[in-house]
């Protein structure tokens, strides 16, 4: 690299501010460009959530934004449709992956860049404009979609008849996700390239941190499985455009219209809707679970218990999580004879995931535990995995599925998984790598308040969700007023309200603590945590090209922490076996 | 709980790695494996590799929406097919001939050669398209339009879906042809290229079947 | 070394989250068997077995719940950073082994256990003799069609669907079957006969639900969904609409009525008559 005279990726950053920070080729600005895409998209989902929240529990109560201060049926149907949409697609498909991954695969692997760094830019601009594509939509006459983030046909399919949201808005959340799932391959691209051929010298695949799996295997699931939401997303677009009928059927009759449409399946969408959405979620939680083995093995002062079963794990949930995409259709018309199959397929699936948890146990064990902030979020994961995880054996029974199906449990199991455990996951990396982002460190008690009130926060919110689908309390309903059985239910909401209020602030202490660290937070060294991978090898700041022309050599794992005989409690990667030092 | 073994313990301080060292950036002093971006060329294998992955599952995506489709609707009836798709067809074979041809001669480093086999190739892409469009055309005579039944439905949305990744191929054909590459050397530009070529060849002779057959 | 230094030795955290924990796990078992909020009693057969599946689960799953909650209060407590030197412990290959093949077993039998309810809801068909009733959903409310006397639904024509004129289903008037056919906006079944519903939608996917019969079945417009059981109870139960269908779904709603076999065979003869008029 270094003997080359003229080269793209020459060690000093372009120069122009229009090329260094927008325009970006260095995956380190593209990663930040993503996380900050991510804290705008979480921010809005946030406070949609307290929109909803606030509607759910007092239903009466003007909130200002709304046409006479009141979240009507569609105001409500909009608001959950686009806190879907934002969370899932841009907060956790882009900040564990396109944002950590994206800054950190290459340096923990030794290379100067990603593979292809104009795709990774572009990667990142379309994503971008599909957000604005996205949020535009809450603005056209009509306003946005009510169908909610998985859009089911025929609702989303016949057009503005079937509701207020589903004529323009509907469309612009179609082609938004299009845009994003043409993004996400880009990425996915990137990602598994990366990875295959620019790993430094000695980095074998069973010396990568479980980062770098988290994010190869989760490449893997993008890339085969967006382009299956990007082909029906093209099908449901031409049914609304342009008369054809892939997914709505003879004889449908909406608000008083016959249509014209003939012989579509509603269930096809749902199968190629969820052929992608399982791997989908799977995409939102994998690089996090990479991310907790890596925190909590570097504050543990000891190896990842079970690395190889860790790899294996790993493989298999992305492996299987192909195959188990009928669990969210037990009860809709598919054959049950599918869904027992699919139903032995997703507990089969639960496997892997009771292994990841008891290597993280095991990697506690004996350890010498140091609560940093990362820590406290990487321990905080454990607990609401296990939670979140073991509500999944109820759902993935279709007979226990009949009763649960669209309940409120489904929602507590969901965001226990994606809402909490990977926000926690993100919290860990924001908190772990920030100094060598930034370089300064996060304050730690600011860190620690924010822990402890989200910690309690979201379990007092999330837990009596599983009690509200025990009493059989609908999903994606405006108002509980007509169902009788579901007034016993109001303090329940309220409680969840209060908590939910309460948790939302808390976060503002990430905020304050993120944004005012970065210039006055405590200068940090290149490798605070004394930790062994490759990217607390190099200084901080970063240098444009990672390692400055001298790209490392690998000797050993990753996780070589309170090792018999070394002087220290860690052998760093890179360190040639005659510069370890020894006890 | 077993420790480690003193070997073990060799080994990570002392004895050095076992494993073999995968890639190289220090490597190579000639243009060859490394262009001028500095990165190997065969990320560039790889990534194609890759993409064409992606671009399967999103024709596969189709394909299953197909089959389930016909299984379903009652609407499913056979449109006659287009007969310029015979030949568009063997225009498509023909020009994955050429592109090999063309690698040959620069294989040989006889440039003259490539430059007129690769132009060939791209021409042949061309008329391709063209054939697609009026193979279009031939359809809307016969009286099937885009929302006419299922089966013309998915006639329209899968020649349109390979008719778009080939345009971008024909682009990518040119590109090489001009000779001007920034970060690939034309070894590695040629090979991505026909890579991708065969690809939506072999791509297409599945759709054609599927629609011949499946309509 | 600073920041690690300060975070040494330090209890309260392992302390913090012990205490948490506990409350956590305290509070769940504690709603789990004082079941403040929850399911109502069953009224079918089937709803008791799945209510016997969901109560085997609870119990594996609680036990694992505690266990691994606890587990992990446990050892955060006990390997807080006190000067001690980490353990240097690769993994274990027999208890990688060991809690895989649990895990896969108790995961997979459960599964195998639940089998057995969801075949009685799903597979094979109605006992001989069932009660027909055909189902229909559509922006925002629930119809509810019987065959009448002449034990056959008439035909539906979507053309002939007018709310307007109470032909909601489209009954097609040229179908003498259809003449006698009752159509309500409520539920009404007779109890301990088997039933049979033909689940049907309009225009966009609806989701039938009765808590009580612990059954739940989406309405796929183009499609008739087909689902049996026994009502063993008489009372009246609410119905809602489980699948996001549009601004109203939030208030389709609709009442089962289950009624003795003099009290149902009384409200039919009375349908009938309004029929004949």
């Amino acid at each position: 690299m270094s003997s080359h005279a003229t080269t793209v990726h020459h060690s000093e950053a372009p120069k122009g501010w229009l090329r260094h920070y927008i325009f970006s080729l260095d995956h380190k600005i593209i990663g930040t460009q993503y996380i900050l895409l991510g804290l705008s998209a979480v921010t809005i989902g946030v406070i949609l959530s307290v929109i909803m929240r606030i509607h759910l529990a007092w239903p009466n109560v003007h909130i200002w934004g709304f046409a006479n201060g009141v979240v009507s049926p569609e105001d409500y149907l909009r608001v959950i449709t686009m806190h879907g949409t934002l969370m899932v697609f841009f907060v956790l498909t882009t900040v564990p992956q396109s944002g950590f991954g994206n800054y950190f695969l290459p340096i923990q692997i030794g290379a100067p860049d990603m593979a292809f760094p104009t795709i990774n830019m572009l990667s990142f601009w379309v994503t971008f404009l599909a957000m604005i594509v996205l949020v535009s939509s809450a603005f056209v006459p009509g306003g946005s979609a009510i169908s909610g983030w998985t859009s089911y046909a025929p609702l989303s399919a016949v057009g503005v008849i079937a509701g207020p949201g589903q004529g323009l808005g509907q469309t612009l959340w179609i082609v938004s996700i299009a845009l994003f799932c043409g993004a996400s391959l880009m990425s996915a691209i990137n990602f598994l390239g990366t990875t295959i051929d620019l790993r430094t010298k000695g980095l074998s695949l069973m010396r990568m941190p479980l980062t770098v799996w988290g994010w190869f295997i989760t490449a893997c699931l993008a890339l085969l499985a967006f382009g299956v939401l990007l082909a029906a997303c093209i099908l449901l677009l031409l049914d609304r455009l342009a008369m054809t009928s892939f997914f709505i059927p003879s004889g449908d009759m909406v608000s008083g219209v016959l249509l014209n449409h003939a012989g579509g399946s509603p269930l096809l969408w749902q199968h190629l809707f969820w052929f992608f959405g399982h791997p989908e979620v799977y995409i939102a939680i994998l690089p996090g679970m990479g991310i907790i083995s890596h925190v909590l093995s570097t504050f543990s002062r000891k190896p990842v218990f079970g690395y190889r079963a860790m790899v294996y794990s790993l493989s298999a949930i992305g492996f299987l999580s192909f195959m188990v995409w009928g669990h969210h259709m037990f009860i809709s018309g598919m054959s049950p004879y599918s869904g027992l199959a699919f139903s032995i397929l997703t507990l089969v699936i639960g496997v892997p995931s009771a292994i990841k948890t008891f290597n993280w146990l095991g990697t506690l064990w004996g350890a010498r535990i140091q609560f940093t902030s990362a820590m406290l979020f990487a321990i905080g994961f454990v607990s609401v995995f296990v939670t979140g995880g073991l509500s999944g054996i109820f759902l993935a029974q279709p007979a226990l599925d009949l009763y649960l199906h669209d309940t409120y449990y489904v929602i507590g199991h969901f965001h226990l998984i994606m809402g909490v455990a990977a926000i926690f996951a993100m919290f860990a990396a924001t908190y772990y790598w920030f100094p060598k982002m930034f370089g300064h460190m996060m304050n730690e008690t600011l860190g620690k308040i924010h822990f402890w009130t989200t910690f309690v926060g979201v379990y007092c919110i999330f837990m009596p969700m599983h009690y509200l689908g025990y009493a059989g309390d609908p999903r994606r309903y405006a108002s509980i007023e007509s169902v009788h059985y579901l007034f016993a239910l109001q303090p329940v909401y309220k409680f969840i309200s209060i908590a939910a209020f309460i948790t939302a602030a808390a976060q503002l202490f990430f905020y304050f603590n993120f944004f005012w660290s970065i210039k006055h937070g405590k200068p940090a060294e290149a490798n605070p945590w004394h930790a062994t991978t490759l990217e607390w090898s190099v200084p901080t700041p970063v240098p444009h090209d990672n390692f400055a022309g001298h790209y490392p050599t690998v000797y050993r794992g990753p996780y070589e922490y309170s090792v018999p005989g070394a002087a220290d409690d860690f052998v760093p990667q890179h360190l040639a076996p005659e510069q370890v030092a020894k006890a | 709980m077993p420790h480690t073994s003193a070997t073990e313990e060799l080994e990570i301080l002392g004895a050095g790695g076992g494993a073999k060292p995968p890639a190289d950036l220090d490597g190579g002093g000639d243009d060859s494996t490394h262009g001028r971006s500095g990165m190997p060329q065969r990320i560039y294998v790889t990534g194609i590799t890759i993409g064409m992955a992606g671009i399967l599952m999103f024709f596969m995506a189709f394909v299953s929406a197909f089959i389930v489709r016909k299984g379903v609707g009652s609407d499913w009836h056979a449109f006659p097919m287009p007969r310029i798709l015979w030949l568009n067809t063997l225009i498509l074979l023909a020009s994955s001939v050429t592109i090999v041809r063309a690698r040959h001669f620069f294989a040989r480093d006889d440039r003259e050669g490539f430059r007129h086999w690769w132009t060939v190739t791209t021409f042949l892409g061309f008329l391709f398209l063209a054939g697609q469009l009026i193979a279009w055309r031939q359809m809307v005579a016969s009286g099937f339009y885009l929302a006419t039944n299922a089966s013309s439905s998915f006639f329209y949305v899968l020649t349109a879906a390979h008719g778009l990744h080939l345009l971008g191929g024909i682009v990518a054909l040119a590109y090489v042809g001009r000779g001007k590459l920034r970060r690939l050397t034309l070894a590695t530009a040629t090979e991505v290229a026909s890579l991708y070529w065969h690809f939506m060849d072999g791509l297409w002779v599945f759709l054609f079947l599927l629609l011949l057959l499946g309509r | 070394m600073g920041s690690r230094k300060s975070c040494a030795g330090s209890a309260a955290p392992a302390v913090l989250l012990a205490i948490v924990i506990l409350l956590l796990v305290g509070s769940t078992l504690y709603f789990h068997i004082a079941k403040t909020w929850w399911f109502p009693p069953a009224i079918t057969p089937v709803g008791h077995q799945i209510d016997q599946q969901f109560f085997a689960t609870f119990v594996v799953t609680g036990i694992v719940f505690v266990l691994a909650q606890l587990a992990l209060a446990w050892m955060v407590f006990k390997y807080r950073d006190r000067g001690q030197k980490a353990r240097f412990v690769r993994g274990n290959h027999m208890l990688e082994v060991i809690w895989t093949t649990a895990t896969l077993v108790i995961f997979v039998g459960l599964g195998v256990m639940a089998a057995h309810a969801w075949g009685e809801v799903h597979f094979g068909g109605p006992a001989p003799g069932a009660l027909q009733v055909e189902v229909t959903g559509v922006q925002f409310v629930w119809n509810f069609r019987y065959p009448g006397p002449d034990g056959k639904f008439g035909r539906i024509d979507p053309k002939d669907i007018d709310a307007s004129t109470g032909n909601p289903l489209g009954l097609d008037s040229n179908d003498p079957a259809s003449k006698d056919d009752i159509v309500s906006g409520d539920l009404y079944l007779p109890v301990n006969r088997p039933i049979e519903l033909m689940l049907r939608s309009q225009d966009v996917i609806h989701s039938f639900f009765v808590r009580e019969l612990r059954i739940k079945q989406d309405t796929v417009p183009g499609l008739v969904i087909p689902v049996h059981f026994t009502v063993t109870k008489i009372g009246n139960y609410e119905i809602t609409c489980n699948q996001l269908c549009g601004l109203g779904h939030y208030h389709m709603h609709a009442m089962l009525h289950v009624l003795s076999d003099a009290d149902f065979q009384q409200w039919e003869q009375k349908q009938e008559a309004q029929n004949a008029q």
